[in-house]
């Protein structure tokens, strides 16, 4: 991968190099060159081109074709504050679109759908396979990055490209990073707007499932179809343990300080759940597979949610994202935990 | 001359076969969760209600009877290996059959939620026995009979395949999965229910039905190929029978409890260093040690950390680990 790099590198150090603006009234040759080659300024600055004196400044020529050969590699000057950014995180990657930027964003996580504008998007890998030659041949001046990618952020830090730390954590901190990212990439008060709404929506979410019955719930995220082995669960920790508190129900692992679990038959049984909630990412299980993967949990007959059937599986990539859909997510599972 | 070691040691394997049957008895109430034994038997109150007596026979009676079955036939399928390898060093797994499982079985966390392939079980226990068939071709192609050394050079080179195919069925799946796949690899027996125990029971008794056939030519064999084809023994033949019902047997268990290390090649040498090397109490012996064992290791492997759950591999790697090196440095 060094040779990459370094194979890599003289390019970027050429669109970093400073290029001093031509100047047409104190360096004749250049008007010269230009005027040697009319279609290029005829038109734009006749006036200039006619006090040339053509013969003098011929020595000028090749340093001239190597200015213009460094102008043609210079990135097309954009406005200010338009960025060129890569998200590794898909999360981060909705909290762009969510703020406008999206428009600034020019590479993906190959785990990104959403929205459907990143379809169109390079996809330059994810946590365990950053291709950075991909990511640098996209020329970002950002890269959202997930805080463990060492790596990755000591190579970026020597191409002086920046970055964006992300690390996933509980649902206060998906309002803060959208804060931190919107501050960042110039697009504040957007930011600001969107994670407000979210405060607002979730809010409003609590105030409604408040003083109703709080059901013990387990949010399983994994586990083997057709039978309840390698069963994993949210612990007491993280966001998706967040959304489950805050829709109205208690964790029943909420006192293992772990963002996940692997949960044994034993557990299932003597933490006894009201609420089995399964959270699928990947959507495309038919009605009837549904209820084949529900009716697995019927050999614990002694758990309440088995006896009072209350076993749900939502299929839908939004609620495993910590993103700007999460209120969305939240109405979801509170719709379930507290039905009207 | 045979029959008085015989006696000496037929105690041991009794001795073996109590421990195995006080284990998976005692097993079930050993737990985190406290249990009121009156609740666990009670014949009043309907099973769908007792939660004591569900945690005791669908939780913890299942894993104590998964653990003994993975665990005697790991333990039988090592001294079988290394009977027809004529190498200490054999495991259950030399020859391809867990790699040949695990592939199986990653296949099918991976691409199992989208293409139906019947379950991770049935998945494994197809790639074991892909992996015994292409093993035994290779080993048989050239010459009549099978040669030993090819037999492991490919199983060998078969597990070296099969592990960039596993890393790379590994590399295609998303976070949640990959997750799932490396934690089958170190073992599970929390087989939730006696379904997968009844699955995998035809193979292991079909397995052992061929063991106790074994044990008296792979005494024969030990004394070398040609002492014993002298004695009559059809050589080939015993090979193949050995390799076949060891194949086998580890394919099933696998498929239970995932590819479980160490069992294999601990419990045949300790069995051994009691009883000496005489098969028709080595194979017995083991089996009941080894199920005894596996059920220990997972005694602690779902009590040390609960209500977290540690890999029984990782209990019986860190166990098995150093005794290994102790085996092998004792060799010198």
């Amino acid at each position: 991968m060094a040779t990459v790099e370094k194979a890599i590198r003289p390019r970027v150090k050429v669109t970093m190099t400073p290029i001093p603006t031509p100047a047409p009234n104190r360096r004749p040759g250049l008007l010269f060159f230009f005027g040697a080659r009319p279609g290029l300024l005829r038109g734009a600055r006749p006036g200039l081109l006619r006090g040339a004196r053509p013969g003098l400044f011929v020595w000028a020529r090749p340093g001239l074709l190597l200015l213009t050969a460094v102008l043609t590699l210079q990135p097309q000057p954009a406005a200010q504050t338009r960025h060129r950014i890569i998200s590794l995180v898909p999360a981060v990657t909705e909290m762009l679109f969510a703020m406008g930027a999206g428009a600034e964003v020019v590479g993906v996580s190959s785990y990104d759908n959403f929205p459907a504008e990143v379809a169109s998007r390079p996809k330059v890998g994810a946590l365990v396979d950053p291709d950075f030659e991909r990511i640098l041949s996209l020329r970002p001046d950002l890269v959202v990055v997930y805080g463990s990618q060492d790596d990755l952020m000591s190579r970026l830090t020597r191409a002086r490209i920046g970055i964006f730390q992300y690390r996933h954590a509980g649902l206060a901190d998906i309002t803060s990073t959208l804060r931190e990212l919107g501050t960042r990439v110039g697009h504040r008060d957007d930011a600001n707007r969107v994670a407000a709404s979210i405060e607002v929506d979730l809010r409003a979410i609590q105030a409604s499932v408040a003083g109703r019955a709080r059901p013990r719930t387990v949010l399983v995220f994994g586990r083997e179809p057709g039978t309840l082995r390698s069963l994993f669960a949210t612990g007491g920790v993280g966001f998706l343990h967040d959304l489950v508190e805050l829709s109205g129900a208690i964790d029943v692992f909420a006192d293992v300080k772990r963002e996940s679990l692997q949960v044994s038959t034993e557990q299932l049984l003597a933490r006894a759940p009201d609420i089995v909630l399964e959270l699928r990412a990947s959507e495309g299980w038919d009605a009837v597979r549904l209820e084949r993967e529900r009716a697995v949990w019927r050999q614990l007959a002694s758990v309440p949610a088995v006896r009072t059937d209350r076993i749900y599986i939502l299929a839908d990539s939004s609620l495993t994202i910590p993103g700007p859909r999460v209120a969305q997510a939240a109405r979801a599972i509170a719709a379930v935990l507290h039905p009207r | 001359m045979i029959a008085s070691p015989l006696r000496r040691g037929a105690p041991l394997v009794v001795a073996c076969g109590t421990a195995m049957i006080l284990a998976v008895l005692a097993a079930p109430f050993v737990g985190t969760t406290d249990l009121s034994l009156a609740r666990v038997f009670s014949t009043t109150m309907p099973f769908s209600d007792n939660v004591d007596a569900q945690i005791f026979f669908l939780a913890r009676l299942p894993r104590a009877v998964a653990a003994a079955l993975v665990g005697g036939t790991l333990a039988a399928a090592g001294v079988v290996f290394q009977g027809l390898l004529q190498n200490p060093l054999a495991t259950p797994y030399t020859l391809g059959v867990s790699a040949g499982a695990s592939l199986g079985a990653m296949i099918a966390i991976t691409f199992g939620a989208a293409i139906p392939v019947g379950g991770v079980a049935s998945a494994s226990l197809a790639g074991a026995l892909a992996a015994v068939l292409i093993v035994y071709a290779l080993a048989n192609g050239r010459q009549r009979g099978m040669s030993t050394t090819v037999l492991l050079l490919a199983g060998v080179t078969l597990n070296a395949f099969f592990s960039a195919l596993i890393l790379f069925v590994q590399y295609l799946s998303d976070f949640a999965e990959t997750y799932r796949a490396l934690r089958w690899l170190m073992g599970d027996l929390d087989v939730a229910g006696y379904a997968s125990i009844l699955a995998s029971l035809p193979f292991i008794v079909v397995s052992f039905l061929a063991f106790t056939w074994l044990a008296r030519p792979l005494n024969l064999l030990s004394l070398g190929r040609e002492a014993a084809g002298g004695r009559g023994l059809d050589v080939t033949r015993t090979q193949r029978v050995a390799f076949f019902s060891g194949s086998l047997a580890t394919g099933a268990a696998v498929a239970v409890g995932g590819p479980i290390g160490f069992v294999g090649i601990i419990v045949p040498h300790l069995v051994r260093l009691l009883v000496g090397a005489d098969h028709r109490l080595v194979l017995p012996a083991s089996t009941f040690f080894g199920a005894a064992f596996l059920v220990a290791c997972d005694v602690v492997a779902r009590t040390a950390l609960a209500p977290l759950e540690l890999p029984v591999g990782i209990i019986t790697a860190l166990i098995g680990g150093p005794f290994f090196l102790w085996l092998l440095l004792r060799r010198r």
